[in-house]
């Protein structure tokens, strides 16, 4: 356990913090983690309460089951309810909300609407039931991409003909471009992305030192591994330097996985635009499935609504989303808005900055209050 | 969905060359390794696992680090074990 014990040492982290405070010195600066993983961590653990008040840490748009828009559910729960559809999702999307309710409860309604772990297990069904047409409901940035690219090639390859995709995945450049270019927002920097990374490399982020002149340390999820970025970024800052660094190097290579870029290629296409919960359309964004693969394409068969529905006017995920307002500033947060019974993406997912902060943030900030800190 | 979770692997499959059993928190599981076909995985290492698709090859220490990490994760690990447990990943339609 030595390794382990290595990346949550007291004295490791005191001596980070330590040199975070002193770097920062007296000025203020804000960081956004891109990455749902990371908003966890920093929850979990209590960082941004050990952190100095001169360095604040903003959440991005980096979950996606947090930046599906509402019609876009919609679409998906218009699709499930088709006669003799079987429709497969993630765990994770069964809950978001849609404008006439969620996924679970088209199935309490009669939806044959089904939970997978894999889309090989949503292929797997098809083989087993030719007679009904199987849709997997693909959500997912660079990190689960891949997996449904490899599932349609397989699917293509065994000739399965009932098998569907209702595509949905996203691209992490293009929102922090959106993020970038917001008047909304100052940064001084970004953790970049650990999961998505180990697919995407480190290269796409050039833009942000290059463009923007941002610095960008890519970081991975323990405690340690979240000061020590901070630190990175505040050296950088300090010394005049602009630069992609990597403090993941343990996991993400700089050129990525060229095996999963190359079947992500091989199957999808950018869309000219998608809409992102709070962000609006975002050109190139989202993936679709490329016209050879016309057969599986859930769009290619089915009416979809399409329907642009607003968020409820009390919900603020978009504010959240783009980092412009934390959780607990939200008017429904931890009222009308709970895990329990979400009203918003963010309270969904357990990497949503809002269920991550219900769930342990609000403790740890209750607890500092308290200490006075 | 997005949570990596560290296996090691027993064995490759002789069925299909893309399909290893792997051992994820004492439990047998069949996982595509065809995304890290360059790595020419053998028994004995360790990857990360994402949707029943192994996404990179790490070292030991890295996954004892990760493993640690979800641990404290309490019910989302659960949940994520137990949606592990549901999947039939066979070399039928196994990628």
């Amino acid at each position: 356990m030595r390794y382990v014990d290595e990346y949550r040492d007291p004295a490791a982290a005191r001596a980070l913090i330590a040199r975070i405070t002193e770097a920062a010195g007296g000025d203020h600066f804000k960081f956004m983690e891109v990455c749902g993983g990371h908003t966890h961590t920093i929850y979990r653990h209590g960082i941004e309460h050990v952190l100095p008040d001169t360095v604040e840490l903003v959440h991005g748009p980096g979950c996606p089951v947090c930046v599906i828009p509402m019609g876009r559910v919609d679409d998906a729960i218009a699709v499930a309810q088709t006669d003799g559809v079987i429709f497969t999702s993630f765990g994770d999307m069964m809950r978001v909300p849609g404008s006439n309710g969620n996924l679970l409860e088209a199935k309490a309604r009669g939806a044959d609407v089904r939970f997978v772990y894999s889309p090989l297990d949503a292929l797997r069904i098809a083989v087993e039931t030719p007679d009904r047409d199987v849709v997997f409901f693909a959500v997912g940035f660079e990190t689960t991409a891949p997996s449904t690219a490899l599932t349609l090639l397989r699917a293509r390859e065994l000739g399965v003909e009932n098998f569907r995709v209702f595509c949905n995945h996203v691209t992490i450049v293009p929102p922090i471009k959106a993020i970038l270019e917001s008047p909304d927002l100052r940064l001084d920097g970004f953790l970049g992305p650990g999961h998505v990374s180990t697919v995407v490399g480190n290269r796409p982020y050039r833009f942000v030192t290059e463009q923007y002149g941002k610095p960008l340390v890519t970081t991975g999820f323990e405690p340690l591994d979240v000061l020590q970025a901070i630190d990175m970024l505040l050296a950088q800052i300090r010394d005049g330097r602009c630069e992609i660094e990597n403090q993941y190097a343990r996991v993400v290579r700089d050129e990525g996985n060229p095996r999963a870029l190359e079947v992500l290629a091989e199957v999808f296409e950018l869309r000219p635009h998608f809409e992102w919960r709070g962000l609006g359309f975002i050109s190139q964004s989202a993936l679709k499935l490329r016209p050879e693969f016309a057969a599986f394409d859930v769009e290619e068969h089915y009416r979809i609504p399409g329907v642009r529905v607003a968020d409820p006017k009390a919900c603020q995920c978009g504010e959240v989303l783009k980092g412009v307002i934390k959780p607990w500033e939200c008017k429904v947060f931890g009222t009308a808005c709970t895990p329990e019974t979400p009203i918003g993406t963010c309270m969904v997912s357990s990497e949503g900055a809002c269920a991550a902060y219900y769930n342990f943030g609000r403790l740890h900030r209750e607890v500092a209050v308290t200490l006075g800190r | 969905m997005c949570l990596g979770i560290p296996g090691q692997v027993m064995e490759l499959l002789e069925v299909h060359e893309h399909l290893a059993r792997i051992d994820v928190s004492g439990v047998g599981r069949v996982v595509n390794i065809g995304l890290l076909e360059d790595e020419h995985l053998a028994p004995g290492d360790w990857v990360l696992i994402h949707v029943g698709f192994a996404m990179s090859k790490i070292d030991e220490d890295e996954a004892r680090r990760a493993l640690e990490g979800l641990q404290l994760l309490g019910r989302e690990l659960d949940d994520e074990l137990q949606a592990l447990a549901t999947s039939r990943i066979t070399a039928e339609e196994g990628g």
